[in-house]
């Protein structure tokens, strides 16, 4: 067989990592993890269901847990080490200032806003899959998406990203 | 009252927003869109919100376009062919037939270890027989059970005294629950599983990302009790040194104490797996 269904995955997958963590190298990272994860748990897959619903529910838990994790190990009150910001500032993608600008504040929005954003918006999940992949009810979904949407809004019409996003972090 | 056609209050705002969504990702019903535009018509800010949300929406999706044509690095490539093999693996075993396959394998597995041991086979021989076959059967039971969404266990966690009570009877012998919380797996619960030895149980573990561990155990040398001569048992078949088997459906670390095989399967790393069979053993 020459078939593998997973490779056919591999660049939205890449596409959802990098806006979410908005840093090229974590975002392969994420993409490798979730890769490992469907190899070590197809027997949790039911064949026939929906592969790429599964392999962004895989995603979506490790990228959850390497939050949470950070969260535990980031200093008290929440600062972040200079080098790390400057580090992840300095880590131009090519793009346009627009496209920096929008990666910037999509970053400073919440993770479970950001994450219900990025699905529905870059994958054309529906509002049930998209709850199914994070766990949370539809009423929930609807209410992040919303308030990703004002939030972000507002992040773009205000004065330039030029503060340090307060939620930047390394994952790993 | 009737309320007020702009009437901002929360739930007039979310429902608002819900079809604005709705709308901007094209999931709006037909029969709705038109109450929307209707609602806009009244509404300019909305009617804004509309225009922004749809803008929004766009730039996110142009933003990392380019890497989806992009060529895939090797290491990602190479991850994806290794799942894919393992995949192929999985339906083979799937294939089998669930439940009733394994079984039957058990069973078989079981009865050919038998024939050997009654057939004469030397004594050192023998007593290093039934944990290969123990350990199969293992690992089959937890490829059969783990996938299971609705009934894993037949007694869940909550009753776990239960469960302890039961499968002590069963097994005739006291069982403990090994406490793997910080190891991050919690109990699930327990069944009872027929085997060429017996009875035996299987306890099951999960973590928080879902991954799933099970412990098997039972009387590995046989009916001592209904064997009209049993025979003495050789230092080996009572204890034996942890062993690794990646033979089965999920690799597994197995090893015999006084009588009792153990063993521990799970689709983890070997040195995580090592690490809990060892939690296990320190708390038999």
């Amino acid at each position: 067989m020459t078939h593998f269904p997973l490779t056919d995955h591999i660049p939205s997958l890449r596409r959802y990592a990098r806006a979410l963590t908005g840093d090229a190298w974590m975002a392969d990272d994420l993409v490798q993890d979730t890769l490992e994860r469907a190899c070590s748990r197809w027997r949790l897959w039911v064949a026939g269901s929906d592969l790429r619903a599964w392999l962004f529910t895989l995603m979506h838990n490790i990228f959850v847990n390497q939050v949470r994790r950070s969260l535990r190990q980031a200093s008290p009150g929440g600062t972040v080490s200079v080098e790390e910001v400057e580090n992840a500032l300095a880590a131009p993608e090519a793009g346009t200032a627009q496209s920096l600008d929008l990666q910037r504040c999509l970053l400073r929005l919440p993770e479970d806003q950001r994450a219900v954003l990025l699905l529905v918006s870059l994958e054309d999940l529906s509002y049930e899959e998209v709850a199914r992949i994070t766990g949370v009810p539809v009423g929930t979904v609807m209410s992040r998406l919303s308030r990703a949407r004002s939030r972000l809004r507002e992040l773009m019409d205000g004065p330039a990203a030029a503060a340090a996003p307060a939620q930047l972090r390394r994952l790993k | 009252m009737e309320k007020p056609p702009n009437s901002q209050s929360d739930s007039h705002g979310e429902v608002l927003h819900d079809r604005i969504n709705a709308a901007v990702d094209g999931r709006l019903p037909p029969a709705q869109r038109v109450e929307l535009e209707a609602q806009l018509d009244q509404d300019p800010d909305a009617r804004e919100t509309l225009r922004v949300w749809k803008a929004q929406r766009e730039a996110l999706r142009a933003l990392h376009r380019p890497l989806l044509e992009q060529a895939i690095p090797d290491t990602l490539l190479a991850a994806a062919r290794r799942g894919d093999a393992g995949r192929r693996q999985v339906a083979q075993w799937q294939r089998w037939g669930g439940m009733a396959a394994a079984v039957m394998l058990a069973f078989g597995v079981g009865w050919l270890s038998r024939g050997q041991l009654s057939g004469g086979a030397p004594q050192r021989l023998a007593s290093a027989r039934p944990a290969p076959s123990f350990v199969h059967q293992a690992s089959l039971a937890h490829a059969v059970f783990t996938p299971e969404q609705r009934h894993p266990v037949e007694v869940a966690a909550a009753q776990q005294d239960h469960l302890v009570q039961w499968l002590s009877k069963r097994l005739g012998r006291p069982l403990k629950v090994p406490v793997l919380a910080a190891e991050g797996y919690e109990l699930v619960g327990g069944r009872l599983l027929p085997g060429d030895g017996g009875a035996r149980a299987q306890f099951m573990f999960q973590n928080t990302a879902g991954v799933r561990l099970t412990l098997y155990l039972g009387a590995v040398d046989a009916d001592s009790t209904a064997a009209p001569a049993p025979k003495p048992l050789s230092q080996a078949a009572q204890e034996t040194a942890f062993r690794y088997s990646g033979d089965g459906p999920v690799p597994s670390f197995y090893w015999v104490d006084q009588g009792f095989g153990y063993a521990l399967s799970g689709a983890v790393s070997r040195d995580e797996l090592m690490k809990l069979a060892e939690r296990v053993y320190q708390q038999r």
